[in-house]
C-alpha cells in the first residue's frame, strides 16, 4: 500500500545509529554502537542474553533516551522524540514479552494501531459525519486485511487474551503493521513458539518483507534468523562484534566465542579468579 | 386523575429526581478519567468551581442562565488544564493523592474567601433557574457525546491507555494529550452538574464539595460499573435513591446503605452493569426457556 523504494533511497540507510551508548548507573549496557540499516530486506541483530539487544530497540522507539550518540531515521534525528512521534515517523515494533490490549478484541487491537491513520476531526465523530463513517469503515477493512496476513481473520471479535501464545505474537505483528511502518522492529518474534508455529511465522514474515516492509529483528533462534536475514549484526557486552551475511557470521571466530565461550574457559574451574585470562 | 397524582409526586420528589440527573452527570464525569485508567478524585472540587462560578454570575451580575452554565463548565475545565500539566504525570495512588489534595485546597479557599464566596455560610438565595428539561438535556447531550466518543478512535485510545500506556504510545497515540482530554472534559461535565445543582437548591456551601462528595462520586461510577456508559448512570440512580428507600430504617439507614454497597462490591466487583455478565445471564435464561 503506497510503499516507495526509489533507486536513490536504496543507497542511503533507513536507520543510522551513530556512536550510541546507554548506561544504567555504572552498568554500560551499550557502548559506542554504530549500525546502518538499509532500506528493504530483513536485518537481524543477535547476541547472547543480556548483550543489550532490547535496549537498542527501546532507544530507537524512544522508550529510553541514549546516554550519548545519535539515532537518525530518514534524516530525522530521533533524539528527544516521544514514542508516539517516532511511531508516526514510520517505526513500529513488537515486544519480547507480548504487550497486547488484552481486554480488547483482535479487530480493536489492530484498529488502535491504525490510530494515526484516522484523519477525522472531533466534530466529525460527534456528528457521525460521512467522513467519520468512511474512515472507520476503511479502518475496519484494513484491520481485517492485516489480520488475514497473519491468518487470524477468522477470530476478529475474540478477546486478545483468549488467543494461544503463538497467535498473540501474530496479533502483535498485525497490530504493528497497522501504522504502515517504513521500519518494523521485531523483538524475539518466535520466543516460546513450537517448531511448527516457527515455520509458519517464518513464511509470514517473509511474505511481509516481500510486500516492501523493511524488517529489523532481534532473535535467539538461529535457524529462524539464518533462514530469514540477508544481513546480521552480532552484539556482545554492549558492542557490535561482527556484521555480515549469515554464512560469514556462522563461521566468525569472535561470534562463536561469544556464544560458546573460549575453549580454555571449560578447562578452568568455575569462578576461579583470572580463569578467562 | 393521573395528572393530579403526578403533580403531587413531582411537588414532593422533583428535587430527588433532578438530583439523580446531576449525580448521573457527576458519575459520567469521573467515568471519563477512569476509562483512561486514571484514578482522579478531584471531581467534587470541579463541581464546586462550576457551582460557585455560575452562581456568582447569576446572583451578583444577573447574567443569563445559559451563559452562567457555560462559565460553570469553562472555569473548572481551565483549572483542570492548569493542574493537569504537573499532576497527570503521576499514576495510581499518587495521582489519587494529588487530586485529593487539590480538592481540599479548593474547599479551603472557598471557606476563606468570605467576601466573594460567603465563607462557611456559603451562597444564599441563588435564583432557582434549573428546570427539569435542563437536567434532562444536559444528561442526554453528555451521554450522546460520550457514546460517540467511545466508538471512535478516541474511545479506543482511552482503552488502550488504560490497558497498557507504553504500548499505546507506540501505536502513535499521544498518551499525555488524551489523558489531558479526559481530565479536562471530565472537569467540564462535573462543573455543569455543579452549576445545574446550584440553581436547583437555592443554597451552596463549601461543605457540600468535600472528601465525602468526592468519594460518593467515585462510588457511583465503580458501583454501577465502568465498562459501559450505562453503569455510572445506574450507579448514580441507586446511590441517590437508596437513602430515600431506606428511610423507614431511620437512624440505621446509613449502616444499611453502607452494608448494601459492601455486598455489591464484594459480589459484583466489575459493577452492577457488567455487560459481559449480563450477556451471560441472558444466555442462560434463553437456554432454559
Amino acid at each position: 500500500m503506497g510503499r516507495h523504494r526509489t533507486a536513490a533511497g536504496v543507497s542511503t540507510p533507513l536507520l543510522r545509529l551513530d556512536g550510541l551508548s546507554r548506561h544504567f548507573g555504572g552498568l554500560m549496557v551499550l557502548q559506542d554502537v554504530n549500525l546502518e540499516i538499509p532500506r528493504g530486506g530483513i536485518f537481524g541483530l543477535i547476541g547472547p542474553n543480556g548483550a543489550g539487544k532490547t535496549t537498542v530497540f527501546n532507544l530507537i522507539t524512544g522508550l529510553l533516551a541514549p546516554t550519548s550518540g545519535r539515532i537518525e531515521f530518514e534524516h530525522h534525528s530521533l533524539s528527544g522524540c516521544s514514542p508516539h512521534r517516532i511511531t508516526r515517523l514510520g517505526i513500529a515494533r513488537t515486544f519480547q514479552n507480548i504487550r497486547l490490549f488484552r481486554e480488547m478484541s483482535l479487530l480493536e487491537n489492530v484498529m488502535v494501531g491504525l490510530h494515526a491513520k484516522l484523519g477525522y476531526r472531533t466534530h466529525d465523530l460527534i456528528l457521525a459525519t460521512g467522513h467519520f463513517r468512511r474512515d472507520e469503515r476503511a479502518a475496519r477493512e484494513r484491520a481485517r486485511e492485516l489480520l488475514s496476513w497473519v491468518r487470524l481473520d477468522h477470530k476478529l471479535s475474540d478477546r486478545a487474551d483468549n488467543l494461544s501464545y503463538g497467535d498473540q505474537r501474530k496479533l502483535e505483528l498485525a497490530r504493528a503493521l497497522a501504522s504502515n511502518p517504513k521500519l518494523l522492529l521485531l523483538d524475539e518474534p518466535v520466543a516460546g513458539m513450537n517448531s511448527g508455529e516457527k515455520d509458519a511465522l517464518m513464511s509470514d514474515v517473509r511474505r511481509i518483507s516481500e510486500r516492501g516492509y523493511t524488517i529489523f529483528m532481534i532473535e535467539h533462534d538461529m535457524r529462524f534468523v539464518m533462514g530469514l536475514c540477508q544481513d546480521i549484526a552480532v552484539l556482545n557486552f554492549g558492542r557490535i562484534i561482527a556484521r555480515g551475511a549469515p554464512d560469514a557470521i556462522r563461521v566468525n571466530a569472535e561470534v562463536i566465542e561469544a556464544y560458546l565461550g573460549r575453549e580454555d574457559d571449560d578447562a578452568a574451574p568455575d569462578g576461579a579468579p583470572g580463569a578467562a585470562a | 386523575m393521573t395528572v393530579a397524582w403526578f403533580g403531587t409526586f413531582w411537588d414532593v420528589y422533583s428535587n430527588l429526581v433532578l438530583s439523580v440527573g446531576t449525580n448521573a452527570l457527576l458519575a459520567l464525569s469521573i467515568w471519563l478519567t477512569l476509562a483512561c485508567g486514571m484514578l482522579s478524585i478531584a471531581n467534587a472540587a470541579f463541581m464546586a468551581i462550576g457551582a460557585y462560578a455560575s452562581a456568582l454570575l447569576t446572583l451578583n451580575f444577573g447574567w443569563p442562565f445559559p451563559v452562567a452554565l457555560a462559565a460553570g463548565m469553562a472555569a473548572p475545565a481551565l483549572m483542570a488544564f492548569l493542574i493537569g500539566r504537573p499532576t497527570l504525570r503521576l499514576s495510581g495512588v499518587y495521582l489519587a493523592m494529588a487530586t485529593l489534595a487539590f480538592g481540599e485546597v479548593v474547599r479551603i479557599v472557598l471557606l476563606n474567601t468570605d467576601r466573594v464566596t460567603g465563607g462557611a455560610l456559603g451562597l444564599n438565595g441563588i435564583p432557582q433557574l434549573t428546570r427539569w428539561w435542563h437536567v434532562a438535556l444536559a444528561l442526554a447531550v453528555t451521554l450522546a457525546v460520550l457514546w460517540r466518543m467511545r466508538r471512535s478512535r478516541i474511545g479506543r485510545a482511552f482503552e488502550a491507555i488504560k490497558e497498557d500506556e507504553t504500548a499505546a504510545g507506540l501505536m502513535g497515540i499521544d498518551v499525555a494529550g488524551y489523558k489531558m482530554l479526559a481530565f479536562v472534559l471530565g472537569a467540564a461535565i462535573a462543573g455543569l452538574a455543579g452549576a445545574l445543582n446550584a440553581h436547583l437548591t437555592f443554597f451552596i456551601g463549601p461543605g457540600e464539595y468535600g472528601f465525602d462528595r468526592a468519594v460518593e462520586i467515585l462510588t457511583m461510577a465503580i458501583l454501577g460499573g465502568i465498562g459501559s456508559l450505562t453503569g455510572p448512570v445506574v450507579g448514580a440512580v441507586i446511590l441517590t435513591l437508596l437513602p430515600e428507600l431506606l428511610r423507614a430504617l431511620q437512624n440505621f439507614r446509613l449502616v444499611f446503605n453502607g452494608l448494601i454497597l459492601v455486598l455489591i462490591v464484594l459480589f459484583l466487583p466489575r459493577g452492577i452493569w457488567d455487560t459481559e455478565r449480563l450477556r451471560r445471564w441472558a444466555g442462560i435464561v434463553r437456554r432454559q426457556a
